[in-house]
């Protein structure tokens, strides 16, 4: 996994609550086998109508937003399925982080296995931010994750939240199989316990 | 020692690890797969050299991908090898799975259950948000995402924080013509989808000890829907009965002593639940959903809302979108909605007692000629004792199609696909947009109210359905 510190960037708006992961990868692009190459269908029905053709209306077709690797969108997000294909598709499409007033659980912790960092910003701040990106072209803030903050050339400066371990594996790019295994012993004596008829007959 | 909520109790008895202030680091006692999301793990597990620590506590089976009709002739090259993938990568690595070629095999959600791999008190785990459905039998089960599928692979443990609770207090019974579809429906629409964002819902009071186990695990299924990750129902007899013989529950003196063990997975009297909600069950009519997220549902009785009844900013333009693509105006009755679609199946209700219900409204009835109605089993068992108890025949009889097992148009990933436009009565649990097809309608209802909504053509109150 790529570590995650800081990055400054433009920020794309998507301006709707309880955005849920069929939205952001949707099942037909489910089907293939590769961790890679699913930032060409992010947000799909959305991204392109019906013939295929790009939809101006939908905020991050605007060319503005075209390098922006900061996403700020409504409360939920990441709703619905567990597919790790919508942190991959967002991934691949560039954003590294993506602010929200709350997201949904599996999606939440499946940002953190990719190297996104998913900040929780209250609604008043994500408003903030809305406002600020559609009427300045050039907008843009700084998120630090070692600090947990983040700011703006207007002034704004606000801290938000990051588990400490989480923190640690996103700043260091840590895999947390290898974590785990270094707890082999513990693995090893604890499933001296577990009943006989655990074991899966077909 | 200190009164314990049953969800802590299971998380306490998992513990493998613990650091101050770094997640706990559990133990999986049974790890389900599936075709979509674990290729991409297995290709780690070998790009890293690692084997499955317990295949012997590993299951897999398709279900997303599948036909449900001419079943072993998936004519979708990715699909297809999706599916071929899974049976490759379960026979490299040893692990146990019921393909199409096997009779166990269905919706994981469905099977895990049927085959008695579902037991309470252990920890379950599938790259599938739906996995909240085993918490019917006083199990910790949840969704997680392909990375976790491949630590529960290499590790036999996920590290995972430790989640808060909400008891969701069901006060009184339901009354005659309501499901545990209803409850659940009525449940997210009261609270919202994601009251209970963070947190594991446990399901007390006297509506959920009167349901049956098919009928908890409705209830638990769509717990996601409401953003809990899992939810639990206390075991009680109905537990006991339900899993009593079956393939993988314990037998003769293992059997006893599970059983013992399972009924001290209660929530300790003077434990305290990190929040409390309450609904009475004799208020809830049947449900069905206007919007394009599972909480934007109202009664049969009632009416697609009036954008005033938003009070939230936020909220009233996420229903004017849902309407807009839901094609429908604020005032007009349910019971004048008219559909072109039913999809009965999936994890939420594919089960045998759901054909049950759809058979007995079916009877002597033909679907509506607008509409096309299909009935996909929740697994290959569930249609055999289906036809054994000749419900096939009252479903073909009516004119609905009667399919093999699969997720099939809960999500639309095989050729099951709503046509934009078109308008469905779904017993699914999602009305997310495009989840059933591009520009797909989703209603979601219960398997009664569906299947009366494909005789008449358009929905109805099944309380005042006359049944033959």
């Amino acid at each position: 996994m790529e570590p995650f510190k800081r990055l400054t960037s433009k920020v794309s708006p998507l301006d709707r609550v309880n955005v849920d992961t069929d939205a952001i990868i949707p099942k037909q692009f489910l089907k293939r086998i590769e961790r890679s190459g699913f930032g060409e269908f992010l947000f799909y029905d959305w991204r392109y109508n019906g013939n295929g053709q790009l939809n101006a209306d939908f905020a991050l077709n605007n060319p503005q937003y075209a390098n922006s690797n900061i996403l700020v969108t409504r409360s939920n997000f990441g709703c619905g399925s567990s597919r790790e294909h919508a942190p991959w598709a967002l991934l691949d499409y560039g954003f590294k982080v993506i602010i929200a007033p709350s997201f949904a659980d599996i999606f939440y912790n499946n940002c953190f296995k990719n190297g996104i960092l998913p900040v929780i910003l209250s609604e008043e701040y994500v408003e903030k931010l809305f406002q600020s990106t559609y009427t300045d072209a050039d907008y843009q803030i700084a998120v630090d994750l070692v600090s947990q903050t983040v700011t703006d050339n207007l002034g704004l400066n606000v801290s938000f939240e990051a588990n400490s371990y989480r923190k640690e594996c996103l700043l260091e790019g840590l895999d947390d199989i290898s974590i785990s295994l270094e707890h082999l012993l513990k693995i090893d004596d604890y499933e001296n316990n577990i009943p006989d008829y655990y074991r899966v007959k077909v | 020692m200190k009164p314990r909520t049953m969800f802590e109790k299971i998380w306490d008895n998992h513990i493998v690890h613990q650091e101050e202030g770094s997640p706990s680091l559990l133990y999986i006692d049974l790890h389900l797969v599936n075709e979509v999301t674990s290729p991409q793990a297995f290709e780690g597990l070998r790009l890293a050299g690692r084997k499955v620590r317990r295949p012997d506590l590993t299951f897999a089976t398709t279900d997303h991908n599948v036909p449900t009709k001419d079943r072993f002739n998936i004519t979708d090259p990715i699909a297809k090898q999706q599916v071929d993938t899974l049976i490759q990568n379960c026979k490299e690595f040893g692990v146990p799975i019921a393909d199409l070629h096997s009779p166990d095999q269905g919706i994981v959600h469905v099977i895990g259950p049927e085959l008695g791999l579902t037991l309470p008190g252990k920890i379950i785990v599938c790259g599938d948000s739906h996995t909240s459905t085993h918490g019917a039998f006083g199990t910790l089960a949840f969704g997680i995402g392909t990375s976790e599928v491949e630590h529960v692979l290499a590790t036999q443990c996920l590290q995972q924080s430790r989640l808060k609770t909400i008891q969701v207090n069901v006060n009184g019974e339901l009354s005659f013509g309501i499901t545990a579809k209803d409850l659940i429906l009525a449940i997210i629409a009261k609270f919202g989808t994601d009251f209970a964002t963070g947190y594991v819902i446990e399901y007390t009071g006297e509506a959920i000890r009167k349901l049956t186990m098919e009928e908890r695990m409705t209830v638990c299924n769509m717990t996601i829907e409401g953003g809990a990750r899992a939810g639990l129902i206390e075991t009680d007899e109905t537990t006991f009965r339900y899993l009593e013989g079956r393939r993988n529950s314990p037998k003769g003196e293992n059997w006893t002593r599970a059983v013992e063990e399972w009924k001290q997975l209660f929530t300790d009297p003077g434990a305290t639940y990190d929040l409390t909600v309450e609904i009475d069950a004799y208020e809830i009519a049947p449900q069905i959903t206007w919007g394009t997220s599972p909480g934007m549902g109202t009664d049969i009785t009632k009416a697609v809302p009036q954008l005033e009844d938003f009070k939230i900013v936020n909220e009233q333009r996420a229903a004017v979108a849902a309407l807009k693509y839901m094609g429908l105006t604020p005032g007009t009755p349910m019971k004048e909605i008219k559909i072109n679609r039913v999809f009965i199946g999936s994890c939420t209700n594919g089960r045998i007692e759901d054909l049950r219900e759809v058979a007995k409204v079916a009877k002597g009835y033909k679907v509506a000629s607008a509409v096309n109605a299909i009935i996909v089993p929740g697994s290959q068992a569930v249609k055999k004792q289906a036809e054994e108890e000749g419900l096939h025949e009252i479903f073909l009889e009516a004119g609905f199609e009667w399919r093999d097992a699969g997720c099939s148009m809960c999500l639309g990933m095989n050729s099951d696909e709503v046509l934009p436009g078109e308008r469905c009565a779904s017993t699914s649990n999602r009305n997310f947009e495009g989840r059933q097809g591009r520009g797909a309608r989703t209603h979601l209802v219960s398997p009664a109210m569906a299947a009366a909504a494909a005789v008449i053509g358009y929905f109805t109150d099944v309380r005042n359905w006359k049944f033959n």
